[in-house]
């Protein structure tokens, strides 16, 4: 049975597939591969260029197989190795060019057959910034009119190209949706976690959302199983119990921090586990128990 | 003393190879070598040595690609036994070998090919015992090749011919080449299955290591001018081959 | 354990130095022509090497050691030594497969186009004798094979791969390939005549009994 997640999407559709690593994501791009055959486009995690042939033999092997050429071939591989800025590699073989220029031939040899389909498996790991700049341009250009499937562990990608997010954990697809879906509503742990925000779940009453016992405040309609976002930088910290007009204050202990030049994310771990963002300045002056306090307008709740 | 060591047996090792080869260049008859060389006998041998021994190599590598194809890549049970099937014309004496020739395909032979006494028969015992050589080379070099590239092959359009052809012919060429020249070189120096199998006959079956024989009983002068020929071709091979492909 | 290292290193030694001596130096090495393989006897302290009498010279020739050297032709032995000896002689025979099934009478018939001959090369003295007899009866062949002696060229016949070959008449009765005879009139026919030399004293006696010797086993005086 052919998987769902091609057929589901709609031309021009870039669709960054994410989740932990050993998720399943390589493999099922060789069985979106396999099934879309031959209108796919396949940009592997190792890129596997052949390595006794060309930049542009490499790029001109698709275009050969459908059906032109040896000249007309070569001219159309020119023309895509220019467009990722190789062009004048194109006599190199590929233990000759470095992670960037390699990827760029890459891309270029997964789009010279024009495939209905695209998927790139990491195609910004270990690749210098100019080139990743290259490809995101690339491939954005060349959305329209086909669907893409890009696997990625950096939320830039995931911005900057994709509008479609589909998470996938232990094997199988748990979340797919528009990024601001996924970005403002993650139902996963994880998904979360890549975001940067707070997640909690638990059932939804007319009060909020109770949540391992403990009754988080919010102002909702939903009942039932649900999930509440936190962003950290709602989070505030004191050293005291805060006399502030957020109804969810709760004591706790400092744990894991994560320190920036700008800004701080410290982890609370109390009646419920929130992380905290605040200024590096906040953050020295705290105590290892604090009270951390949630404005109620600040949980967002919905079904899970 | 390490440097000791390993240097005085490779030292011994090379003496072993050159000193052989520089008696047999010292006696060799300078003056006359160029009558001998040219004479119809050593034309005739010279002439069905290097039909035969490309001949052998031919059939070697229609037969024994897909062979070593077979052992690198199947899983079917019974493959180990096939791979020390393929070895046995390694270590079985030659004239044994072809006596086998003879009674499988002699004229009383078990499959009646009549190819005894023929030039056919001659490169038929030069395969036999080359093709271990190429299928063990080749074999190797097709387990060190990455599967991986095929499939990249595969979702660029490739079918398998096309991938045989691009990508894995390609990285084989080294343990193709290599492999060759082993059993090309086997093939070129076969004495007792040929003798056996095919016989002896200037211009049909007298290869020049069977000449060199021959002329061994009678005229010792010839024997040499033949050998340093059958020297000679071999390395002007090694030669032009000279590391292009050997080390890559 | 040194020392057992060491002991064994030394008999190790003394082995392969006894083993390039020459195993048993009690036995008598005789080189005899390959068509007598059959015919001389097998006993207790006797070492045949038998080849093609060029091939025995041209070892001997080059420092092989021997007692006794029996050879096919003259010119062979005369190479090692003056001092030799006719021991016997034989004249030549067409060797066909037993029961003759090509019906081959005559050397004309080696001709035949069906009849597939190999014969010995011209390098060993039955290949010289050969072409001689061929030539005194006007018959051309072109045999299939040229062996490299005579013992290889009556296999072929024995197993059948080819139909006939001429050799030695009293060395093929007693061949361990066993083949019928055709015999070949004498106005066609070679006499082949043996000869032997005693190369060391040891050989002496060896060579004396040797015309007895090939006598019984059907070999004329020489």
């Amino acid at each position: 049975m052919a998987h769902p997640l091609i057929d589901g999407a709609e031309p021009g559709d870039v669709i960054a597939l994410v989740g932990p690593n050993g998720a399943g994501k390589s493999t099922l791009l060789r069985r979106l591969a396999a099934e879309h055959q031959p209108d796919v486009g396949l940009v592997f995690q190792d890129r596997l260029l052949f390595p006794h042939m060309t930049a542009l033999d490499n790029v001109a092997f698709g275009l050969r197989h459908a059906g032109l050429r040896k000249h007309d071939a070569r001219q159309q591989a020119r023309e895509w190795l220019e467009r990722l800025h190789v062009a004048d590699l194109a006599a190199r073989k590929p233990d000759a060019l470095s992670g960037g220029e390699a990827q760029r031939v890459a891309v270029a040899r997964a789009l010279a057959r024009r495939p209905r389909v695209l998927l790139l498996d990491e195609p910004f790991a270990a690749v210098d910034v100019e080139a990743a700049a290259v490809v995101r341009a690339v491939i954005r250009a060349e959305a329209a009119g086909r669907v893409t499937v890009l696997v990625t562990h950096q939320p830039l990608d995931v911005l900057a190209l994709a509008n479609k997010v589909a998470v996938m954990e232990a094997g199988e697809i748990t979340q797919t949706g528009t990024v601001d879906d996924v970005r403002t509503r993650p139902r996963s742990p994880w998904i979360a976690r890549m975001v940067g925000v707070n997640l909690l779940k638990g059932t939804a009453t007319a009060h909020g959302i109770v949540v391992n016992g403990t009754t988080v405040a919010a102002l909702t309609d939903v009942r039932g199983e649900a999930f509440a976002v936190v962003h950290p930088r709602a989070v505030t910290l004191s050293n005291e119990q805060p006399h502030t007009s957020a109804r969810n204050a709760w004591p706790g202990r400092l744990a894991d921090v994560d320190i920036e030049l700008d800004r701080v994310r410290v982890r609370v771990q109390g009646a419920v586990d929130l992380v905290a963002e605040i200024t590096p300045a906040a953050y020295s002056e705290l105590t290892p128990t604090v009270w951390a306090s949630v404005k109620a307008t600040e949980v967002e709740v919905y079904p899970a | 003393m390490r440097r000791l060591a390993v240097g005085i047996p490779a030292a011994i090792a090379v003496a072993l190879i050159a000193l052989p080869l520089a008696a047999l260049l010292a006696r060799t008859p300078w003056s006359t070598l160029g009558e001998h060389v040219t004479s119809s006998t050593a034309r005739q041998a010279l002439f069905i040595s290097l039909q035969t021994s490309f001949g052998a190599l031919a059939v070697c590598l229609v037969l024994g690609l897909p062979l070593a194809w077979v052992l690198a890549r199947s899983t079917a049970p019974g493959r180990h036994l096939l791979r020390a099937l393929v070895l046995v014309p390694m270590v079985l004496p030659p004239v044994v070998g072809g006596a086998a020739l003879l009674f499988a395909f002699g004229r009383n032979g078990v499959i009646p090919l009549r190819l005894s006494f023929t030039t056919a028969g001659a490169v038929l015992a030069g395969a036999f015992v080359a093709l271990p050589f190429l299928v063990l080379a080749l074999e190797a070099g097709l387990r060190q090749l990455d599967p991986r590239y095929e499939d990249a092959a595969a979702v660029l359009g490739a079918g398998p011919w096309s991938r045989f052809r691009h990508i894995t012919l390609p990285q084989l060429a080294p343990a193709l080449v290599a492999g060759s020249v082993l059993a090309w070189a086997r093939a070129l120096g076969e004495f007792g299955a040929t003798i056996t199998f095919a016989g002896n006959l200037p211009g049909e079956t007298q290869t020049l290591p069977l000449a060199v024989y021959v002329a061994l009983q009678s005229d010792r002068d010839a024997a040499l001018a033949l050998s340093t020929v059958l020297l000679g071709t071999a390395v002007a091979m090694i030669v032009a081959l000279r590391g292009r492909w050997l080390t890559r | 354990m040194r020392k057992a290292g060491a002991a064994l290193s030394l008999a190790l030694v003394l082995a392969v130095a006894a083993a390039a001596c020459g195993g048993g130096d009690g036995d008598l090495t005789v080189y005899a022509a390959a068509s007598l393989s059959s015919a001389l006897p097998q006993a207790d302290g006797v070492r045949y090497s038998f080849a093609g009498s060029q091939q025995l010279v041209a070892q001997i020739e080059q420092g092989a050691e021997a007692d006794v050297l029996v050879t096919a032709d003259e010119r062979t032995i005369k190479r090692v030594t003056a001092d030799y000896d006719a021991v016997a002689s034989t004249t030549l025979a067409i060797a066909v497969a037993p029961g003759n099934p090509k019906r081959i009478d005559a050397l004309a018939d080696l001709a035949g186009s069906n009849i597939a001959v190999v014969l010995a090369d011209p390098s060993v003295p039955i290949g010289r004798y050969s072409a001689d007899a061929l030539a005194k009866a006007n018959v051309t062949v072109r045999p299939k094979s040229l062996e490299l002696d005579v013992e290889a060229a009556l296999q072929k016949v024995a197993i059948g791969e080819a139909d006939a070959t001429i050799a030695y008449a009293a060395a093929t009765t007693t061949a361990t390939a066993k083949a019928e005879l055709v015999p070949i009139p004498p106005e066609h026919n070679v006499v082949a005549r043996y000869y032997a030399a005693a190369l060391t004293d040891r050989g002496k006696p060896y060579v004396e009994d040797l015309p007895a010797v090939l006598h019984k086993r059907g070999f004329d005086d020489p």
